[in-house]
């Protein structure tokens, strides 16, 4: 943390708004069923330095939003509205060109599938080299000499030898090191990891989380980590938001999400981790049904069709009104009809029963 | 590597065998008389008999085979009970009686003219195909998309016998805007101009089918590297759309197609029997038909033999190439 309280105190180019800000983001595709709004108004703000876990089912927007911060939903045809402030600067209004220039210097991202994210007819080391090249002007014996000092840094055994084999040659918990090294080459200040481990083995899984954790403190990188694991994001995040059909439904920092939730889908994500420390009550509880369609959202509250307490809710307004993203305390926002000392009822029944499966 | 160039060679000898074999039985189950087709009108029984022993049909197809064969590697002597033995010098691919004159000759006579229609047409396909294919791919879904996809259509729904004719009689027959084809010996590097002039439309009918074929599967080839995740982590590096698009989706996108385009092009290597005939050309193909008109057996089997040999090496470069391209395809 050393590292960001250095450049805390360094001049801040905006000092009111947070590193990374991002306010009523929307994107939609244009498909052939109809148009897909995958996120609809997510306002989200990070300070420099902090680790924010997005938590969602597939489908939830949480990519999407990433791809959106990297200025890449534009090439994959998608329609972008909104602002994207990353540190003082304006994203989503930049020409293609300045954001070519920003992605993997100012911000890199990490994606799910190791195996398929390297090109297969180049030599990792080449590929970093290409990373390095594309935003500094030094010469390529430099460059390659900082990639191997990259190899060596993630963990790569033998770098000397493996700065030149083909992706195929590595494993998949190497190739994730090797991305991992790309996307930091360059010290970027916002490192985004797109599932990080989910194509990964278990026991990689939390070596590659401790990587990014290590790496994060060291070049005091802000992180986005991108998971539907919800297991692995206590250990590694700071501030966690759930989304639910392209909409942010609760926000806080970890202690709040994990010890006291509001919305019955975090509490519904919370009692479906299997964990090794409890006796199970009965069998693992799994959040009913499927998440919305995103060409045909529900009128009203999006969790409303397979939330357990919507007819707690008077007038049946979580059939009919969206509800809004509110604090219920401070840092925690909660998108919930149910008034807040029933929520926090809800939730502290929950939490007793799983607890009391607890040894 | 070195293994695997040995394994293939002699999967390619084996295979040529085969074919040789094939030909010869395929050959011997005809219901003509080769003998008797030699002889004209006035036909006795004896110079039935006479042109059967000439043209060694009187002896068992087993052997005959293999002085064929031996006839490749140590050369051949025909005749050679008579005053006036014929010496076919290794690598001797058989001599036609009906022609007078020995296959590899004729075979060497005949190949510079396939060759170059071959070359030409395979190049002019490739261009329009791939930069048609790229561009197509590049503008998906726009006007331009759907330009490139319906003229793919409409060439693909062209055979070359109908395309050869018709381009045949408007520029040739109807409004003269060019010469007669006439192929002379020494093309293309005496008379370039007339070599050009004679080429241009059978380029273009070889083309037309193929290039249309090209087109399609160029687009549906990029647009698929287009959706890979490494051609999504060479943006996300910051590279300029240009490397991206050239050096990480290209480069991926177009290999196997290059690659496999070398098959096409050995397949014509072996003769373009329609349009060579339409265009009154005598290469490969026109000496093909010819032969198997004929019922001339030598002709008939030194032509295939050439023929399969080119089929098969190509897959072997093809393969190889692979392999230089793409590391994952290296073995070893």
């Amino acid at each position: 943390m050393i590292n960001v309280e250095e450049r805390e105190g360094s001049a801040e180019p905006s000092p009111e708004r947070p590193f990374l800000s991002i306010e009523n983001l929307f994107v939609s595709f244009n498909t052939e069923d109809g148009v897909v709004r995958a996120i609809d108004g997510v306002s989200l703000s990070l300070e420099r330095g902090r680790t924010l876990a997005v938590v969602g089912e597939s489908g939830s927007g949480k990519s999407v939003t990433a791809q959106a911060i990297m200025g890449l939903v534009r090439s994959m045809g998608g329609h972008v509205s909104g602002e994207i402030w990353l540190d003082g600067q304006e994203l989503n209004g930049l020409q293609p060109e300045e954001v070519q220039a920003l992605r993997g210097s100012e911000m890199a991202m990490i994606f799910q599938d190791p195996m398929s994210s390297l090109h297969p007819f180049y030599r990792v080391g080449d590929q970093i080299v290409e990373a390095i090249l594309a935003h500094r002007k030094i010469g390529k014996a430099a460059a390659r000499k900082e990639t191997l000092e990259m190899l060596k840094h993630v963990g790569i055994p033998a770098a000397e030898r493996r700065i030149d084999a083909y992706p195929h040659q590595l494993s998949g918990g190497m190739r994730q090191r090797v991305m991992i090294g790309m996307a930091l080459i360059n010290s970027p200040q916002l490192l985004i990891a797109d599932e990080p481990t989910t194509a990964l083995d278990v026991t990689v899984q939390a070596q590659i989380l401790e990587l990014i954790s290590t790496l994060k403190e060291e070049f005091g990188t802000t992180v986005i980590l991108i998971t539907h694991d919800l297991g692995i994001v206590a250990d590694v995040a700071d501030d966690v938001a759930v989304m639910y059909g392209g909409r942010l439904v609760e926000v806080g920092q970890t202690s709040t999400i994990y010890e006291a939730p509001e919305m019955p889908y975090t509490l519904g994500l919370l009692s479906s981790i299997p964990r090794m420390d409890r006796e199970l009550p009965k069998r693992l509880d799994p959040i009913r049904g499927n998440p919305p369609s995103p060409i045909n959202l529900p009128p009203g509250c999006v969790f409303q069709p397979r939330c357990n307490y919507s007819d707690r809710v008077a007038n049946g307004a979580c059939l009919s009104v969206r509800p809004e993203l509110l604090p219920t305390a401070p840092g925690h926002l909660v998108r919930c009809h149910l008034p807040a000392e029933e929520r926090q009822q809800i939730s502290a029944d929950v939490r007793r029963i799983l607890a009391g499966a607890q040894r | 590597m070195a293994g695997y160039i040995v394994r293939r060679t002699l999967g390619m000898v084996v295979l040529l065998v085969l074919l040789t074999l094939a030909v010869f039985v395929l050959f011997s189950l005809m219901p003509a008389d080769p003998a008797r087709l030699t002889c004209g009108k006035a036909c006795s029984p004896q110079i039935i008999e006479n042109n059967r022993h000439r043209l060694e049909l009187d002896i068992p197809p087993v052997e005959q085979y293999q002085r064929f064969v031996s006839g490749i590697f140590f050369g051949r002597t025909y005749l050679a009970d008579t005053k006036r033995p014929l010496e076919c010098e290794a690598p001797c691919l058989g001599y036609s009686f009906l022609r007078n004159q020995e296959v590899l000759d004729l075979i060497t006579k005949a190949a510079p003219v396939t060759f170059w229609l071959a070359i030409g047409g395979f190049v002019t396909w490739m261009t329009v195909g791939l930069v048609f294919g790229i561009v197509a791919a590049l503008k998906r879904g726009r006007w331009q998309d759907r330009t490139v996809m319906g003229i793919a259509l409409v060439g693909y729904s062209l055979p070359s016998f109908f395309i050869g004719l018709v381009l045949y009689f408007f520029v040739i027959l109807f409004l003269h805007l060019l010469p007669n084809p006439q192929w002379k010996a020494g093309m293309p590097f005496k008379d370039l101009g007339g070599f050009v002039q004679t080429m241009l439309l059978p380029w273009i009918t070889i083309a037309t089918l193929n290039a249309a074929f090209y087109m399609r599967l160029t687009r549906n080839q990029v647009l698929e590297v287009f959706g890979e995740d490494y051609v999504r982590t060479a943006r996300a590096k910051g590279l300029k759309e240009r490397t991206v698009v050239v050096k990480h989706a290209l480069r991926a996108g177009l290999t196997p197609i290059v690659t496999a385009a070398g098959l096409d092009l050995a397949y014509l290597l072996g003769g373009a029997i329609i349009t060579e005939n339409i265009f009154n050309l005598p290469g490969l193909g026109s000496l093909a038909i010819g032969s198997v008109i004929a019922s001339d057996l030598p002709l008939i089997s030194g032509i295939t033999l050439i023929a399969a040999t080119l089929i098969i090496v190509a897959n072997l470069v093809v393969d190889l190439l692979y392999a230089v391209v793409d590391p994952r395809v290296r073995v070893g």
